[in-house]
């Protein structure tokens, strides 16, 4: 016998084993596991039971882990064997054919029972529910035995899967409803009847507000009675009208239950020792019938059995789609609507497209699509982060793409050619991650990214990856949910940086130990961030730890392909002269520079400069007046403008000089991520100030703000902030909006999706509005630029600081 | 079978960090872990080529500053589902001295690890 502790599972469903996958990858060895599973296979992934019967898949595409998974990790699976009996007093439980497994933790995943109706005839031969393999097998059956006339009684989502499949196989299937709004759980009555007629134009018959009263026939299923007297004929009855938490063995042994298992925060029931996940709980009072809360459930409760006991799990909101192929809907959140609550609606009819979306404050509080569900998590996107959608209201049903995509690849995944370049970044075609996807078994997008790097890199291509996942694995639900930081942790970036302030944290090992970080010393995603959350927070007081630096902000030049680095000085609001000038040309020489190059940015560029020389370049730059630009920082970059009215015919401000002033006020400072302004003399805007994450444009009567906009990846306009008439003001709004993004925004996070995230209602309200409040924020921001405005390169030119950085440490040989 | 070369003491690298030995087979990156154990990595990504002494270090792994592969210190394999490997090289720590072993023979990455 080994020491371990034991853990049995009971069901092996999607749940259960999605919870010990979870384990497997925190405690790889910390349990002897034993799971039994009253279906004689490993697990499969339910939700493809649909196409199984539609004839698009096939079961063993479906498995998930067969039987050598298991084997392979040494875990004991009695497949096939239903547990009957719970010993609590001597931690057992029993098999029907009484094998016995002992437990020190049990974790109980029995799914749900489909709900029978209580009618004469409901256990005849023919008629069957809608949940597993034998079922569907059941259903084929049926089909290939040339039964022709299929009823499902229930018109909700399993049921309307059920009946397109048999459909699919040859039956002529007639639904049966009791309401006369299809899966009216999830569709408003206008939805639904768009469905109901693409149904009917497929061939489904519709029976709605029909109660069923008797299925009839003596050895064998052969027609259904209605409450009206109606009969009609049936080979095949499928009752699919909803499912109950499967309660039985936990409540038969004295485990606490109400409609399900009910359980706490960590999953845990009301005994200790027990653990509950997936549709057989009860968490605060609610059920859950989708996979995404469960999988939310898995994860907590896998962290509380690998002993590490910091996650809670919360609840869940969800969004559904329909799986048959060709119609698409979707449906997320209250979208009932109600007091208070605004409809946006968008009719076609004769694409057969309808968009609702409930609006409360500008905020969305539910969507419902039919016919075009492209947008679906866009939408449920908005809904879950609660995002203000002022800005873009008037135009949000006709979707994301309409807010200014740089069209990076189309829309529609599923039309594109298999050699279709998904991943402009990394070059990876649908075909390959399609494979992945079904090679690797993978059904994340973090699994894709890992195995495929497509959207690893500069991410615009993740919603089209997110359909590929859709399209090859199901249509798992989504959850409303802050994600973690990274794999380190269960807490989110907006926890992270609240509790650096509430607990007054100043350094990262604070952090790992107050947080209970998962691993020692972190990972190369949440040291920058969490390094960058104590600078901003506590400026002067935290310790900038270099080593939790990516390489550029470490020795403060871009790393480059081969290696070498390149060098950017600052050049004030794009303002040169002939001595700076000369000083860029003679270190170019003495260094042999292979490239000299005009940036984007109005600066110029030193490319290919090798480490060891850094410190003697910028010593050079130094002696000719020149600073670091940051060209390598998430921090200030550049602050472009134009000649102005010190030059131009048509310029009505001194837009150089405030953008000069402007540099040399922010010049320094680390923000979430780069950020960039620029100066524009007059409307006609040559300096591109409206795509900045600060812009200013020069008017006659004074100088108009402008906020959130980057060219770059996703290309977005600015929106106006507000107009003021003088420069100091200007400077006043720039520094206080800086700061606030800087103490609001996440790690990565630039200014644009911060905006859209917080809303630009929320902004004004901040920064204009509250002039109190903008002066406040305004005099932190110069608060802190005291401990950021030191040239870096000065430092480390002098050689006091970081000199090992720019040396080997040795030569040999 | 190698030739061993003293590099410098441990406090010449910084925890968390690694510094480059410029060797006449390449550089070679030598790593300090938090737990102030020590490796030596050919200083080349089997990805294209990064620079590795200029990644990240945490536990007992490097994050490459290209394109974020990450490799295990003491075998030099990648993470996966990454695959590929960067030559290992043995280190000795003697007095608080380090010393580096190398040969000339092509691969190494089956060369045994020896760390404080
Ligand atoms: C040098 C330069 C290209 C050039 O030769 O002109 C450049 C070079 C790089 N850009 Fe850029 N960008 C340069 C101007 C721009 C501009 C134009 C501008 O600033 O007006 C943009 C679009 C405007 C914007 O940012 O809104 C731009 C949008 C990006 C992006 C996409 C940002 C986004 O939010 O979508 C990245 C990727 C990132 O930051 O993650 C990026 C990243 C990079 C990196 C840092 C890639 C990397 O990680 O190594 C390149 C570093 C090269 C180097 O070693 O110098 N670069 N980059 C320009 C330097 C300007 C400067 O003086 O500092
Ligand atoms: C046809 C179909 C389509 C679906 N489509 C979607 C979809 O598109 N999107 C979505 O999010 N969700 C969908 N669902 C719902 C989803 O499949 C479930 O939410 C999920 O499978 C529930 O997981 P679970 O582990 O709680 O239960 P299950 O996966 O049902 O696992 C429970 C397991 O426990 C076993 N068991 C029960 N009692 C015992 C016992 N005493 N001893 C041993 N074993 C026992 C059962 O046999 C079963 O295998 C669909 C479901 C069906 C049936
Ligand atoms: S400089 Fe910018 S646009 Fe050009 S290759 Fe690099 S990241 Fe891409
Ligand atoms: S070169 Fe190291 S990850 Fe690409």
């Amino acid at each position: 016998m080994s020491a371990k502790e034991r853990l049995v599972l009971v069901g092996n469903g999607m749940a259960g084993m999605r919870t010990l996958e979870e384990l497997l990858t925190i405690a790889p060895d910390r349990y002897d596991i034993t799971v039994f599973g009253a279906e004689p296979y490993g697990n499969y992934n339910r939700i493809l039971l649909s196409p199984v019967l539609a004839g698009e898949k096939t079961v063993e595409q479906i498995m998930i882990n067969d039987l050598n998974w298991y084997a392979e990790r040494g875990i004991t699976l009695y497949a096939g064997q239903e547990v009957t009996r719970i010993n609590r007093a001597r931690r057992q439980v029993h098999a029907a054919d009484e094998t016995i497994a002992p437990y020190d933790r049990l974790l109980l995943a029995t799914g749900s029972d489909p709900f029978i109706i209580p009618i004469p005839g409901n256990s005849l031969p023919g008629v069957i529910t809608f949940r597993d393999i034998r079922d569907v097998q059941a259903m084929l059956d049926a089909a290939q035995a040339g039964k022709k006339q299929a009823v499902v009684i229930g018109g909700g989502l399993l049921g309307l899967e059920a009946a397109n499949g048999l459909m699919k196989q040859g039956m002529e299937v007639t639904v049966v409803h009791l309401l006369d709004v299809l899966m009216e759980r999830q569709l408003d009555p206008e939805a639904a009847a768009l469905l109901r007629a693409s149904l009917e134009e497929r061939g489904m018959r519709f029976l709605t507000g029909m109660q069923t009263v008797a299925l009839l026939g003596e050895e064998r299923v052969r027609g259904v009675r209605f409450k009206d007297g109606l009969e009609i004929p049936a080979d095949l009855v499928v009752m699919a009208v909803g499912i109950r938490p499967n309660i039985t063995l936990a409540k038969a042994f004295g485990i606490h239950c109400e409609r399900g298992i009910v359980v706490n925060d960590t999953m845990q029931t009301y005994d200790p020792r027990i653990y509950a996940v997936g549709e057989c709980v009860q968490h605060r009072g609610q059920t859950y019938g989708l996979v995404a809360p469960l999988w939310e459930q898995a994860r907590v409760c896998a962290n509380h059995l690998a002993c590490y006991g910091i996650s809670r799990y919360r609840g869940s909101v969800t969004s559904t789609k329909l799986k048959v192929t060709g119609i698409d809907v979707f449906s997320a959140g209250d979208f009932g609507g109600g007091p208070g609550c605004d409809e946006i609606v968008l009719r076609d009819r004769a694409r057969s497209v309808y968009k609702k979306l409930v609006v409360q404050d500008n905020r969305v509080k539910g969507a419902v699509m039919y016919g075009d569900t492209i947008d679906g998590n866009w939408y449920f996107q908005l809904l879950r982060e609660g995002t203000d959608i002022g800005a873009f209201r008037d135009s949000i049903l006709f979707g994301q793409a309409h807010l200014g995509d740089a069209g990076h690849g189309g829309n529609n995944v599923l039309a594109m050619a298999d050699d279709a370049e998904i991943c402009g970044c990394n070059g990876v075609c649908k075909g390959a991650i399609v494979k992945a996807i079904t090679a690797q078994k993978l059904f994340t997008l973090e699994g894709v990214r890992a195995h495929t790097k497509a959207s690893a890199s500069c991410g615009s291509c993740t919603g089209l990856v997110e359909q590929l996942l859709a399209a090859t694995v199901g249509d798992y639900s989504k959850t409303a949910q802050e994600k973690p930081l990274c794999a380190c942790t269960d807490h989110s970036h907006d926890q992270v940086r609240k509790t650096i302030r509430e607990q007054h944290l100043t350094s990262l090992r604070a952090v790992f130990e107050f947080m209970e970080w998962k691993t020692p010393d972190g990972c190369h995603s949440c040291r920058p961030a969490i390094n960058f959350y104590l600078l901003a927070t506590w400026p002067g007081e935290a310790q900038d730890d270099s080593q939790s630096r990516f390489i550029n902000e470490r020795v403060h030049a871009n790393i480059q392909k081969d290696g070498t680095y390149s060098v950017v000085p600052r050049i004030w609001g794009g303002v040169t002269n002939a001595k700076e000038l000369r000083a860029i040309a003679d270190v170019a020489d003495k260094f042999q520079v292979p490239t000299v190059k005009i940036t984007g940015g109005q600066r110029i560029d030193l490319l290919g400069v090798k480490k060891e020389d850094l410190p003697k370049v910028w010593a050079d730059l130094n002696a000719a007046g020149m600073v670091s630009g940051h060209a390598y920082g998430k921090s200030l970059r550049t602050v472009k403008t134009c000649v102005g009215s010190e030059w131009c015919r048509f310029g009505t401000q001194d837009s150089t000089g405030l953008g000069i002033k402007l540099e040399r006020m922010t010049w320094g400072s680390w923000t979430p991520h780069k950020f960039k302004m620029a100066v524009s003399g007059c409307p006609r805007n040559c300096a591109e100030a409206t795509i900045k994450d600060f812009g200013v444009v020069c008017v006659d009567s004074g100088y108009e703000l402008h906020v959130g906009g980057n060219g770059g990846i996703k290309l977005r306009g600015t929106d106006l902030l507000c107009k003021v008439a003088t420069e100091a003001e200007a400077m006043e709004y720039a520094g206080a909006f800086m700061q606030l993004y800087r103490e609001e925004g996440r790690y990565l996070e630039r200014t644009a999706p911060w905006l859209e995230r917080v809303g630009l209602a929320y902004v004004k309200q901040r920064i204009v509005e509250d002039g109190e409040g903008r002066n406040v924020l305004h005099q932190r921001f110069l608060a802190s630029q005291q401990y950021a405005q030191i040239d870096p390169w000065a430092e480390r030119a002098s050689g006091r600081v970081d000199a090992h950085e720019f040396q080997p440490l040795r030569q040999v040989g | 079978m190698y030739d061993w070369h003293e590099i410098g003491e441990l406090d010449n690298i910084p925890r968390l960090g690694s510094r480059v030995v410029n060797t006449p087979y390449g550089d070679v990156a030598i790593f300090r872990a938090a737990d102030d154990q020590v490796f030596a990595l050919r200083d080349r990504c089997p990805h294209k080529g990064g620079p590795l002494s200029q990644g990240i270090v945490y536990g007992h792994r490097v994050t490459c500053p290209l394109h974020n592969w990450v490799l295990e210190l003491d075998s030099g394999q990648a993470v996966a589902p990454d695959v590929g490997c960067a030559t290992c090289y043995p280190l000795r720590l003697e007095n608080g001295r380090i010393w580096l072993g190398l040969n000339n023979l092509v691969n190494l990455s089956a060369a045994p690890q020896q760390a404080a």
